[in-house]
């Protein structure tokens, strides 16, 4: 049954978010926080939920409906008691996460974005989910449901209909498998909790970050900032307050389409991000440390906090953590709620503090004032791995891995046309050659290295390396095959943009919605040369002139693959000279469907004359 | 000690420290295009129409500090290529139709479209569906053309202190809300004696029943274009457009 909004009560709804409210201090920094919780226990969040926690937290009820309206994951309006996410990310679609979702939307009878209307069941996409080696994926109420099959969705829209618990549908489709193949040095490694804390600890804060600063260790998260710098600034940034201290930040939201190798490590080897984080922050001088979790990656969240309550208990966390007496530290866990957008660092901050994820006007940059106002490390989930290990193994270990500019190893996230998906750990300088044979792409046209933000690569490319000083990647590594349609790969990333972008700036926000309706023109067969040149027009404005890193890449796919694999655009473009958009026969056809009239007079332009013809 | 001076287009302009370029500018007498920024504000820079070129990289004029034997392009073909761009998409994402609009010559970004010489939208209008708020007997609110800077989200909030406004939504379905459970500005303690009722650059705020008092023709823009408001050395009553 559809809950409407009259019947939530306001003064039912304040007691029944009393609890949530109350569990998080009513602190309006949470109220990210608070306003998942909130849509947990009434399912979306109706006007008077939002007055109700406006009042709670003391801000203004129109901030807090804001940021309610920000994020993908929390509904304004009704949705069905089972939510269905399809992962809509290029590979997921290489497997046939389209035809899947139609198949169960037939199944259920209902129509993609819509609520069915006895409120029971939505279906829809959302971006990756993280899952591309385990493919086609899909979220249900949060939870990750991977390998989906034919037989699958027939079985999940039985369940559905006959409303069977969640909770209740068997096991086995819910697991997530690591799918690591080739392990290195950090992968390989099998510390104990705790261990490289105390390697820290023992060789004290400055030789530590000598150590770091021999390692020449480069942020993981794909900006490739040294590490080291970045913690110096931080550490020697006065604090506005003296009271607040300095913070660290571990950046998990990973949510580059192609990549998943965060997932792998929070899943696997949560201890040594734990670690990290500790040695960062007993590194910088922080008393607090903030893990920000992608919303797609909740399902690891329970986990995650037995392992640091795990931590407290063995005194690794809290009051005088790891023994030292003057030093208390604690690791705190904030969800997201469905933005890529937050995972560039300034707008996970802002969010972290329970606001819209818009990124900040840099300088100042975190180092000097982030979270709070504070100086911020903010570090990317790899990096602090890595971080750990040099505490464990030092600094020239370190850089004797890999390439002069670009030490250590790197994790790659690798999924699409490939016989073996996962994650692969090589020392950076390793060749697109190498890693194409190893995880078995034999029939390679292109690699999309680092995502759609990233570069695409052609066959002429592939004795590149992978390394900040040639091709730089935050992982993803998607493979497609001879066969594949780059033109489409493009355009998912077109949309993708379009749906991502925060809409802060006026060319991100209008840009890369003209360009996904710029490819959907020339997909129906609708474009023309012109249609290429404004999508290379608009590029440049949006590298010029976007806020953020989002704008500023969002046409990179499309500029690669146009210069690289114009054929695939070409082919499709129905004349060299200017077509329009606008298609009156289209727009006639509501009011075909009103008048319930679809006579040859009710059409106009080349369709009348088809269905005269046919006559 | 040498006052600090930056090179805009090629003419030096003093600044003192801590300003921006854009205020280094508007002091001189320069005319750099803009919208969302507004003196009395924190600046924001999400328009993006004063980007500028300093030192060889695009930056917002609004936000960038100026810094001493700074290089800034302002007033070049490719800048104002991009902005009459920014036009563009600002035109063709809300429903503007200046003909019939009540803030028609009093209204920045039509100020602008004129000043940049925007011919035509150029790209698919979006047509948008806003609808408009009437509930409030003094003001109306017509959201189709609303371009997003927040001056009112800042007068209210900063100004005001009564946070009438805000955003919600994202990416292209990022818009204006009012701060009631009704959605509606007759329920908020909105007030035409407001900052924020007399800051919206274009026509999403009106008073009721003015509209036409002073007749299309005779307003700001229609009597100089902006450029040349802006132009006027300061002090001699055209230091910028009155916000």
């Amino acid at each position: 049954m559809v809950v409407a909004d009259e019947c939530f009560d306001a003064t039912a709804v304040a007691a029944l978010l009393q609890p949530v409210v109350d569990r998080h201090r009513r602190d309006p920094l949470r109220l990210l926080q608070i306003l998942r919780e909130a849509q947990e226990v009434l399912g979306y969040l109706p006007r008077t939920a939002l007055t109700a926690i406006a009042d709670a937290v003391e801000l203004p009820r129109a901030r807090v409906e804001g940021v309610a309206g920000f994020y993908s994951f929390l509904h304004l309006q009704p949705v069905g008691r089972y939510r269905i996410l399809f992962s809509d990310n290029v590979t997921d679609r290489m497997l046939g996460s389209v035809e899947l979702m139609d198949r169960l939307c037939h199944r259920l009878w209902i129509e993609r974005g819509k609520v069915s209307e006895d409120g029971l069941v939505s279906v829809d996409t959302t971006s990756c989910t993280g899952m591309c080696d385990q493919g086609p994926a899909l979220l249900v109420n949060g939870r990750p449901l991977t390998r989906l099959s034919a037989e699958r969705i027939d079985r999940i829209s039985e369940l559905v209909r006959a409303q069977v618990a969640v909770s209740d549908w068997p096991e086995e489709w819910f697991l997530v498998a690591d799918n690591i193949r080739r392990r290195d040095v950090l992968l390989a490694t099998a510390s104990t909790p705790g261990e490289a804390m105390r390697a820290a600890v023992a060789r004290g804060r400055e030789p530590l970050l000598d150590e770091l600063k021999r390692s020449n260790l480069r942020g993981r998260g794909g900006a490739g900032f040294t590490t080291h710098t970045k913690w110096e600034a931080a550490r020697c940034a006065p604090c506005r307050d003296p009271q607040g201290g300095r913070y660290l930040v571990c950046n998990a939201d990973e949510g580059e389409p192609g990549t998943f190798k965060d997932r792998v490590l929070l899943a696997s080897h949560a201890d040594l991000v734990f670690d990290g984080m500790s040695v960062a922050a007993f590194a910088i001088g922080a008393r607090q440390g903030l893990l920000y979790l992608r919303g797609e990656y909740a399902w690891l969240l329970p986990a995650l906090n037995e392992n640091l309550a795990r931590r407290r208990r063995n005194g690794l966390l809290g009051v005088a953590a790891c023994g030292q007496q003057d030093w208390n530290f604690d690791i705190d866990i904030h969800l997201g709620a469905g933005a890529y957008v937050c995972g560039e660092e300034t707008a996970l901050l802002e969010s972290l503090e329970g606001r819209r994820g818009v990124p900040r006007i840099r300088p100042p940059y975190p180092a000097q004032q982030g979270y709070r106002g504070q100086p911020t490390v903010v570090n990317n989930v790899e990096t602090l791995c890595k971080v750990g290990l040099i505490a464990l193994r030092g600094g020239d270990w370190f850089a004797g891995l890999g390439t002069k500019q670009s030490t250590g190893t790197k994790l790659l996230s690798i999924a699409g046309d490939v016989e073996s998906p996962g994650v692969y750990e090589y020392p950076f300088g390793v060749s697109i050659d190498q890693v194409l044979h190893d995880c078995g792409a034999g029939n390679a046209q292109a690699v999309q290295v680092g995502g759609p933000s990233g570069s695409c690569l052609a066959l002429h490319e592939f004795t590149r390396r992978i390394a900040f000083e040639d091709v730089p990647t935050a992982g993803a590594f998607t493979v497609f095959g001879a066969h594949r349609d780059l033109f489409e790969v493009a355009r998912n990333f077109a949309h993708f943009f379009a749906h991502e972008s925060c809409g802060f700036c006026t060319p991100c926000r209008v840009g890369t919605t003209l360009v996904a309706n710029c490819m959907d023109k020339i997909a129906r067969g609708d474009g023309s040369q012109y249609d290429i040149n404004e999508i290379f027009r608009i590029h440049r404005l949006l590298h010029a002139a976007s806020h953020c890193g989002l704008g500023q890449t969002a046409c990179n796919p499309l500029f690669d693959t146009l210069n690289k694999f114009r054929p695939a655009y070409e082919r499709r473009l129905r004349s060299l000279d200017f077509v329009p958009a606008f298609d009156l026969d289209q727009s006639l056809s509501i009011a075909r469907q009103m008048t319930v009239r679809d006579d040859p007079a009710a059409h106009f332009g080349p369709a009348a004359g088809v269905q005269r013809a046919e006559r | 000690m040498n006052t600090p001076t930056l090179l805009l287009d090629g003419l030096p302009v003093p600044f003192s420290v801590g300003q921006t370029i854009m205020e280094a500018a508007t002091a001189a007498g320069i005319f750099i295009p803009h919208l969302c920024h507004h003196p009395d504000f924190k600046p924001q820079g999400s328009c993006k129409l004063c980007t500028v070129k300093a030192n060889g990289r695009y930056v917002s004029a609004c936000t960038m500090p100026a810094k001493d034997g700074m290089e800034v392009e302002n007033n070049s073909p490719d800048l104002n290529d991009k902005r009459r761009t920014l036009l563009q998409m600002l035109f063709v994402e809300g429903n503007h139709f200046c003909p019939s609009c009540e803030k028609s010559g009093d209204c920045l970004l039509q100020a602008l479209a004129y000043e940049l010489e925007m011919l035509t939208a150029h790209f698919p209008q979006f047509y948008p569906d806003r609808p408009v708020d009437a509930s409030h007997p003094e003001v109306l609110l017509d959201f189709n053309r609303c371009i997003l800077c927040e001056l009112c989200v800042r007068a209210s909030r900063e100004v005001d202190g009564k946070n009438v406004f805000a955003l919600s939504g994202r990416g292209i379905g990022k818009h204006l809300i009012v701060n009631a459970e009704s959605g509606r500005l007759a329920d908020t303690g909105f007030s035409l004696a407001d900052k924020a009722a007399h800051v919206c650059p274009v026509g999403v705020i009106l008073a009721k029943r003015r509209g036409f008092l002073q007749p299309i023709g005779c307003r700001r823009y229609d009597r100089q274009p902006i450029g040349m408001q802006f132009a006027s050395p300061p002090g001699s009553g055209g230091n910028g457009p009155e916000h």
